[in-house]
């Protein structure tokens, strides 16, 4: 199988103007940022996390995802307004929005000239310090309020084998917003036997305590609600019999990470 | 000016001269902006009681639904002995009165038309007294039969065919609020006293049809009064004279909503506005020192209960219409007052606190009247209170306000009415999406092939052209306008003539205003096939006779429920020209002409007998309810959703726009904090822009499919859900109308 990897979209971003290749939007978005949100959900990825949930936006294109403007989609964004209250805003997630910069700076800049606060809901996977991406990135970062994180795992052999890749970069990146003093919120996914080893998550919670921009660590567990998503594509589900963590493994997690 | 000592403390002049409670709460009432921390727990009494109460509602359901029922006695006002909760426990009911004898026993109310009053007995296994056949046959005239005396062929074709549909014409039109409150503030006596003066200057010079009709009703309106008194000494009280303190106020205001719902069972029977009210005998008892916390919302807690006890006898066809055995005692809280201060008092909260003291209820069918304006931790405790128990419905004071004041009630689910002021000929609906059949089929009935719609040309093209669709189905609509408009005239005619409501009129004013109630079925489909046809491509499938009965619909065409305006501007024509058709034509006893969109859960009924159409959506399956986007339609999301719904003017569908939407917890947020907030977010921006009403349900469809498939399930027994304006118990409802519930859009992303 081709790695659906950068060099396809990168050739593509940085510019400007071109369209966004949008998977889809969801008007009511209220866990994916402060307040409700509009959420974008960019088309491709390069993970291919196992309990991924939303398998039909990994392919960098895809029959269902049209192209959309910022302008368009800022339109349609700011028919939400009503609705978001002082907190409110846009989130752009995926797929990953990292394989879009160009034009999510684009996008996000217009949005600061209308004072609408600006998150992106990323993994990290395509960080690098090589150019041109990494100029496009600090860019992006001008326009951005917050950015959710996804932190899958911390052992870098176990990242590979849960998503296809490692993890240096992400961790990278995560030093980087600190430098930046980009308000970050950490996100994990828990799937029982899978990211929930103690171990890990002890050397995660030291990693995240290292950070001073971190203003709030969430546990999302495991569902299998995009499990029918992979049938669709058919791509085989490998992780067919776990369930949803109990309650008592998601407290613990979050008392592992200090989640009051 | 007037003197009554049950007044002392109270401040005002006008409404001393005269009947005007909205002049006494105005002068009297004290806002509380403060957070739900007050409050109190149930006391002993009301957790005996209530324990018995749920104790008897198990043995109901046992017995397949209902518990007792009288068979030989007519319910009048005076027309049963005092009936308490349990014999035991007497003593420790606040509030007391029962419409029977005995808790849970239904009435025999045979004036809306006998055969129902005895098919309701007979299906539970109960015999009808025969005499009481033959009086209601032989010497006297139901409401029903003096209809069917009247109706043309082609209204019965009409109605055969459910083209129009849930006429109230086998039972009563309800949606009459009496203005309970003037029991209270005024006393029995006093409200006699106005109504004798009106009867003395009404009719002076020439004895015209009206003058005697309006003497007539007077006579009975004020019979009706004494009635009430008496009804009330039975069980130990004077309500001649005006209440002196809270539980008093409390006792007599719920004694003239027992007169209505003894003598009237219409399809609906609110309480209206009166927490305002009641609070301001509370609070003069607070600061009294007579009463305390605990004592206020005990009687609040007995209030209650005795509204969630209010039954009466149904046919069973009448239960698949309205399903879940409904009542609509709809009581609002909160609301702005006209002169900008907010009108939530503690009693407001109190109201909602018994959704916590004795869990959630379908009745009374409580209703937030919302105001972006309304204070932040009473928006924030209705919040909390929706996401526990789904058993409160939000209504939008600032679009209401500006049309009804700010005294008004909501007369059924959704509908609003100047309380005390105005009554309303409750009309049912017409099944718009049929009409649209009928165009294409020239008037021919998709199902059973009569020619019931005017013989039209029929459409023969085999794919459907916009133009010349729109054009059939405005003048099929037009024509379905007059025929429902004097149907309506017709059953109200015999409802004032055979049923009125004299004990609910005896508590509004005699110069009423009068509103006509129309409604609309199958909105969205109509707006999705219209859409289909005009931005895709519709080939008409036929069968034998040429009569299309199927379509097959290829390409994508904007939805009604996603924000987009090919479609939604659709919608808003299609209220606006419907609106405007019923408006052409006279209404029964000069009355305003209203139309609504809000169709409960007859959606089911409903759409059994609508063919298949254009938007996709087959034969039979149920059609969307109220004004909600169809089945799958929404795209976009929650408030994309919202957003179409509130493009529709209310000022156009004075009667009701109702919207259902039922929210996941984890969609709404992840912790209980995100979720109140969130969940405010969303009625602030959906109402700030002008939409009317919304009904929240927060729960995910696997709750809904374990209370389906484990109804026993102590957790369940009262388990509410809100469907169309209304709270119903979910194991209730038929396995099909639960399909349905489970099958319409639960918005959820994570």
């Amino acid at each position: 199988m081709q790695h659906p990897a950068d060099p396809l979209f990168l050739q593509r971003d940085g510019q400007p103007s071109a369209a966004g290749l949008v998977h889809s939007t969801e008007s009511f978005g209220s866990v994916d940022g402060p307040g409700i949100r509009f959420v974008i959900f960019l088309q491709g990825c390069p993970l291919r996390c196992r309990f991924c949930h939303n398998p039909d936006t990994w392919a960098p294109a895809s029959d269902h995802a049209v192209r959309k403007t910022a302008d368009e989609l800022l339109r349609q964004a700011l028919r939400y307004r009503p609705y978001w209250g002082e907190e409110g805003g846009i989130t752009v997630s995926g797929g990953e929005p990292l394989l879009q910069t160009g034009f999510l700076t684009e996008l996000f800049r217009k949005a600061k000239e209308k004072g609408i606060h600006t998150a992106i809901d990323t993994a990290g996977a395509p960080f690098t310090r090589e150019e041109p991406f990494y100029s496009r990135f600090l860019a992006l970062m001008e326009y951005t309020d917050l950015v959710l994180l996804d932190l899958k795992m911390m052992d870098p052999a176990g990242h590979v084998r849960l998503t296809g890749r490692g993890n240096d970069n992400i961790l990278a990146m995560a030093r980087l917003l600190d430098t930046l003093r980009i308000p970050v919120w950490i996100r994990h996914v828990l799937v029982p036997g899978l990211t929930d080893d103690e171990t890990d998550l002890r050397e995660m919670d030291v990693f995240i305590r290292s950070l001073s921009n971190v203003e709030r660590v969430e546990v999302l567990p495991y569902h299998t609600l995009g499990v029918f998503k992979w049938k669709d594509l058919g791509i085989p589900y490998t992780l067919g019999d776990v369930p949803p963590p109990s309650e008592e493994e998601t407290e613990k997690a979050k008392r592992l990470l200090h989640i009051n | 000016m007037m003197h009554m000592e049950q007044w002392n403390g109270f401040a005002g002049r006008l409404w001393r001269e005269e009947i005007n409670v909205r002049d006494f709460i105005q002068h009297n009432y004290t806002p509380y902006d403060g957070d739900a921390s007050f409050l109190r727990g149930p006391s002993e009494a009301t957790d005996l009681l209530w324990g018995e109460l749920k104790r008897l509602q198990k043995e109901e359901r046992a017995k397949g639904g209902v518990l007792a029922m009288d068979t030989d006695i007519v319910s009048t006002i005076t027309s049963h002995a005092p009936g308490y909760i349990s014999p035991e426990l007497r003593d420790r009911e606040k509030v007391v009165g029962l419409q029977t004898d005995r808790p849970l026993k239904r009435a025999f109310m045979p004036f809306g038309g006998i055969r129902m009053a005895e098919e309701a007995c007979t299906t539970y296994g109960y015999t009808p007294d025969p005499a009481l056949h033959k009086f209601f046959t032989e010497y006297h005239t139901t409401h029903n039969q003096g209809v069917f005396d009247t109706y043309t062929p082609e209204i019965k074709k009409a109605r055969h065919n459910k083209i129009i549909t849930g006429l109230p014409d086998t039972y009563g039109r309800g949606r009459i609020v009496g203005d309970y409150r003037r029991v209270a503030l005024y006393g029995i006596d006093l409200l006699i006293r106005d109504k004798k003066e009106d009867f003395d200057h009404c009719g002076y010079g020439s004895m015209r049809d009206d003058i005697i009709r309006q003497r007539e009703e007077l006579a009975k309106q004020i019979r009706a009064l004494g009635q009430m008194k008496e009804m009330a000494a039975s069980y130990g009280f004077d309500i001649s004279r005006p209440a002196g303190n809270a539980r008093e106020a409390v006792q007599w205001l719920y004694f003239g909503y027992l007169a209505a719902v003894k003598t009237q069972n219409g399809a609906a029977m609110s309480v209206g506005r009166i927490s305002t009210f009641l609070d301001i005998y509370i609070q003069r008892d607070l600061a009294a020192g007579t009463l305390t916390e605990e004592e206020a919302q005990e009687l609040i807690d007995h209030l209650a209960m005795k509204l969630r006890m209010v039954k009466f006898a149904r046919i069973p066809s009448y239960n698949q219409l309205f399903s879940g055995d409904p009542v609509w005692a709809t009581l609002e809280v909160a609301g702005m007052g006209q002169d900008g201060r907010s009108m939530v008092t503690k009693t407001d909260y109190r109201f909602l606190h018994t959704l916590e003291n004795m869990g959630p209820s379908p009745e009374p069918n409580l209703t937030v009247l919302y105001s972006t304006r309304l204070p932040a931790p009473f928006k924030a405790y209705a919040s909390h209170i929706s996401i526990r128990t789904s058993s409160i419905q939000y209504e939008n004071d600032d679009v209401m306000r500006p049309v009804w004041g700010d005294d008004y009630s909501i007369c059924c689910c959704v509908s609003a009415t100047q309380t005390g002021k105005e009554m309303q000929f409750f009309g049912a609906r017409a099944n718009l999406a049929k009409c649209l059949l009928y165009a294409i089929n020239g008037g021919v009935d998709e199902k059973t092939k009569e020619q019931v719609g005017p013989e039209s040309r029929p459409i023969t093209s085999e794919y459907l052209d916009y133009d010349e669709v729109m054009h059939r189905f405005d003048a099929m609509m037009g024509w379905l306008a007059g025929l429902y408009v004097n149907t309506l005239n017709l059953i109200q005619y015999m409802h004032d003539k055979y049923y009125y409501e004299s004990a609910l009129m005896a508590l509004i004013d005699t110069d009423v205003r009068r509103t006509f109630a129309t409604g609309i079925a199958g909105f969205s489909h109509v707006v999705d096939s219209l859409s289909a046809i005009r931005y895709a491509k519709v080939r008409t499938i036929r069968d034998g006779d040429g009569i299309v009965t199927d379509y097959e619909t290829t390409g994508d065409f904007p939805r009604y429920g996603n924000d987009d305006d090919r479609a939604d501007d659709i919608a808003v024509w299609l209220l606006k020209t419907f609106m405007q058709k019923i408006r052409q034509h006279h209404t029964y006893r000069d009355s305003e002409p209203t139309t609504s969109i809000l169709t409960i859960t007859s959606n089911v009924v409903y759409g059994k007998a609508t063919g298949s159409l254009p938007d996709g959506r087959r034969a039979g399956e149920p059609l969307s309810p109220g004004a909600n986007p169809s089945y799958g339609a929404e795209r976009s999301g929650l408030l994309a959703s919202l957003n179409s719904l509130a493009k529709l003017p209310y000022e156009w569908a004075l009667d009701g726009i109702s919207n259902t939407q039922t929210i996941h917890p984890d969609a709404l947020g992840h912790t209980e904090e995100e979720r109140i907030r969130n969940l405010i977010l969303v009625l602030d921006g959906y109402f700030c822009q002008g939409a009317h009403h919304l009904n929240v349900n927060v729960f995910g469809v696997e709750k809904l499919i374990d209370a389906m498939e484990h109804p026993e399930k102590e957790e369940y027994a009262n388990f509410t859900i809100r469907v169309s304006g209304y709270a119903v118990k979910f194991i209730d409802l038929t396995r099909e109308q639960q399909m349905d519930v489970i099958a319409r859009t639960c918005h959820k992303t994570i």
